[in-house]
């Protein structure tokens, strides 16, 4: 254990390629001790690649850095010992009973006080005795994936790799999920979790957003806002639907989204925007100018990413 | 401390194996199923001992001798012959098309030439397509060579008693001119049966962790790949054993085969080579990328160790080069090492050369199955 490491993770020019494809391009990742950094992008990005090269399950075709200041490449044994990793289908055995996957990895990481351990980590998870003697395989996803967490945490590791582990998962679990990480943050834990929803970004110390392999961006969600340069407007009114086709033929405007009632209207240049939609500003609509939010700033990575690289 | 192997991961691995064994009901049924149905099908082809095969005569000569021949062959009970006796072509279409097992051929001024002492010649034609049947009637007509005419040439003929060689038998054996005998295959069929259901078992083993995704959790474990392969080794020794106590059971009790040698040395010289088939299966799951592939890897080794392992045919009757890929196969030392105890009451001393290559052979699959062993996802 590096206990001196400010870094957590710290990998730069990181790529993959599976054969002539290559889906994780020169990404660069810093994720300090004890904070909860959120990794998003939509499907296909390059994500669950990129926490498999920070564990030594893929070999990176390029690039290096350390995880918990060990080297990614040649040290990936030792990093196995202080890392959990929550992969992103189940994939602890299903002809195994919750207790059997859990002493099945105790033994694997040599665990002393097996028995005890067990115990402690089923009661943290709510699991009772009388499920614990269930076969994984017939759990649902929630219990499923109490299950996967507990096994990734059972040996205590430094740093926790969740791919997408709440994905599936009822809100009341995930709250207490978020809660579970939390405290673990508190007592010096880093973790990196992979997430869609935007309400858990929005509980992440720092994040990162990446799209076809590239990352777009990175840092606290202040700074994630603000490096984007966007204006807002949100605009409530009748026949949404109609107003939001016309907007979108301004190119001016960068997006137009939908958030219930009410529209998003983005831009890059806050003057050339306010032109866009001055237009329409007349009593059929109510408009009105706010910061934007995070969902803005990824909507608009996205696109700007798919013109790049997609 | 963490790089090394380590006997306590193994033991997790081991416990795991032996829990999913456990819960798999269909292999476990499996691995006492196969053994029990192919002793029982093989036993059939060894616990006959057919009579009253149909055989068609093509007689050339006409004589009391001849007569005396064939009343003779009747007697043994192996032969049933034709109503008529037949051409010699009629004979051939017969045998092709299956209608009969032997054809006697007599041939003219057989009886002229016995009296001159001129040991004249029959040739009896057998089809050997059924080996088994056809051999234990060729047995019984050899001994009825040497004492057929002794009655015949009685009083003034006397001083024609034949040699101990009255007549040629000249033997065709059509079709299949190797000839297996039973007590070999029982033996062999221990060594058979444990390397079809040891390399199969195993060559699921780790592609069945890529098929159910649960790879990629035991490969983000510090979790060597000796410490796994071993693992999914070691509990399936006991099913061998399993297997071995089985069909060594049924070869004395059903089969009446009488065991020679010690049984625990035969015991002791089963792990070997149980050992030996289970590391080619674990080595063919880490090549193969699915269940299917391994299951195909299985039988392209499987065919071979049958067909050139001395099973099927006599080891030394091959040609070179079968001989050559039989050298390298674990199932002809093992057939030689059955045989030898349970048919000729061979000792450690004499079997050693027969163990040795097996164990050559097991470190050399576990070696190279270590080799590919993929330690990440690529
Ligand atoms: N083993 C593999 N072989 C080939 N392509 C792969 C492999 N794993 C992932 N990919 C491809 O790489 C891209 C990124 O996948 P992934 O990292 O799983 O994305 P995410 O987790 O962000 O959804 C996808 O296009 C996927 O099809
Ligand atoms: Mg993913």
């Amino acid at each position: 254990m590096n206990q001196t490491a400010p870094l957590a993770i710290d990998v730069h020019g990181l790529c993959k390629s599976f054969g002539k494809k290559e889906v994780v391009h020169n990404l660069a990742l810093q994720v300090r001790t004890g904070e909860i950094f959120g990794f998003l992008g939509p499907n296909g990005s390059g994500k669950t690649t990129t926490i498999r090269m920070l564990c030594g399950l893929l070999k990176p075709s390029a690039g290096s850095g350390t995880c918990l200041g060990y080297d990614i490449i040649n040290e990936s044994l030792i990093i196995k010992t202080h890392v959990g990793y929550m992969t992103q289908r189940f994939s602890l055995y299903e002809d195994l009973s919750i207790r059997e996957n859990l002493e099945f990895i105790a033994r694997v990481y040599k665990l002393k006080n097996r028995t005890q351990r067990i115990n402690e980590s089923l009661d943290r998870l709510k699991i009772s005795k009388e499920r614990a003697h269930q076969l994984a395989g017939q759990l649902s996803g929630g219990w499923k994936q109490r299950l996967a967490l507990a096994a990734a945490m059972l040996h205590e590791p430094q740093l926790l790799l969740l791919d997408e582990p709440t994905a599936g998962v009822d809100p009341e679990a995930r709250r207490s999920f978020w809660e579970e990480i939390h405290n673990l943050s508190t007592q010096g834990i880093t973790t990196l979790v992979s997430t869609h929803y935007m309400d858990e970004a929005e509980r992440c110390h720092r994040l990162a957003y990446i799209a076809f392999g590239h990352l777009l961006t990175t840092g606290s969600i202040p700074d994630v806002i603000k490096d984007a340069g966007l204006h807002l407007w949100i605009v409530k009114g009748d026949d949404l639907y109609t107003l939001a086709e016309k907007l979108r033929l301004d190119p001016a405007i960068t997006h137009v989204t939908a958030f219930g009632q009410t529209l998003h209207v983005v831009g890059t240049d806050a003057a050339m925007l306010e032109q866009a939609i001055q237009p329409y500003q007349n009593n059929h609509y109510q408009w009105k100018q706010a910061p934007a939010e995070l969902e803005d700033v990824f909507i608009h990575l996205v696109s700007t990413a798919k013109n790049n690289h997609g | 401390m963490t790089l090394n192997f380590s006997f306590q991961r193994l033991w997790a691995v081991i416990i795991k194996e032996f829990i999913q064994m456990k819960r798999d009901h269909i292999t476990l049924a499996m691995i006492i199923i196969i053994p029990l149905m192919q002793l029982l099908l093989f036993g059939y082809a060894i616990n006959s001992n057919p009579k009253n095969l149909p055989t068609a005569l093509i007689k050339g000569d006409q004589s009391s001798f001849t007569r005396t021949l064939i009343q003779s062959m009747k007697n043994t009970e192996y032969f049933k012959f034709l109503d008529q006796p037949v051409t010699e072509k009629e004979a051939n279409y017969l045998m092709s098309i299956g209608k009969i097992q032997f054809a006697v051929n007599i041939p003219p001024g057989f009886s002229r030439k016995l009296i001159r002492h001129e040991i004249p010649d029959i040739l009896i034609t057998t089809d050997a397509t059924d080996p088994v049947a056809a051999s234990n009637a060729i047995t019984a007509v050899n001994a009825l060579s040497s004492r057929l005419f002794n009655r015949d040439f009685q009083g003034s003929l006397s001083y024609l008693v034949p040699d101990p060689q009255a007549f040629n038998l000249r033997l065709h054996i059509k079709y299949n001119p190797e000839l297996i005998t039973q007590y070999n295959i029982v033996p062999g069929l221990m060594g058979v049966i444990l390397t079809m259901t040891m390399i199969i078992i195993t060559a699921l083993a780790i592609t069945r962790e890529y098929e159910r995704g649960t790879m990629e959790s035991l490969l983000a474990t510090p979790v060597r790949p000796l410490e796994v392969m071993l693992g999914k080794v070691i509990p399936y020794i006991i099913v061998g054993y399993i297997q071995a106590t089985l069909i060594i059971a049924a070869a004395y009790f059903l089969f009446h085969i009488p065991i020679e040698g010690s049984l625990m040395l035969l015991f002791f010289l089963a792990l070997p080579f149980i050992a030996a088939n289970l590391s080619i299966g674990v080595t063919f799951s880490t090549i193969a990328k699915n269940q299917l592939q391994a299951t195909q890897m299985s039988f392209f080794f499987f065919l071979p160790s049958i067909l050139l392992s001395g099973f099927m045919f006599p080891f030394y009757g091959m040609p070179k080069w079968a001989q050559d890929i039989g050298n390298i196969l674990p199932l002809t030392y093992f057939l030689r090492i059955t045989r030898g105890i349970i048919l000729k009451g061979t000792d450690f001393i004499h079997t050693w050369p027969n163990v040795w290559p097996i164990i050559i052979f097991m470190v050399f699959a576990l070696m190279l199955g270590l080799k590919r062993y993929r330690q990440t996802l690529d």
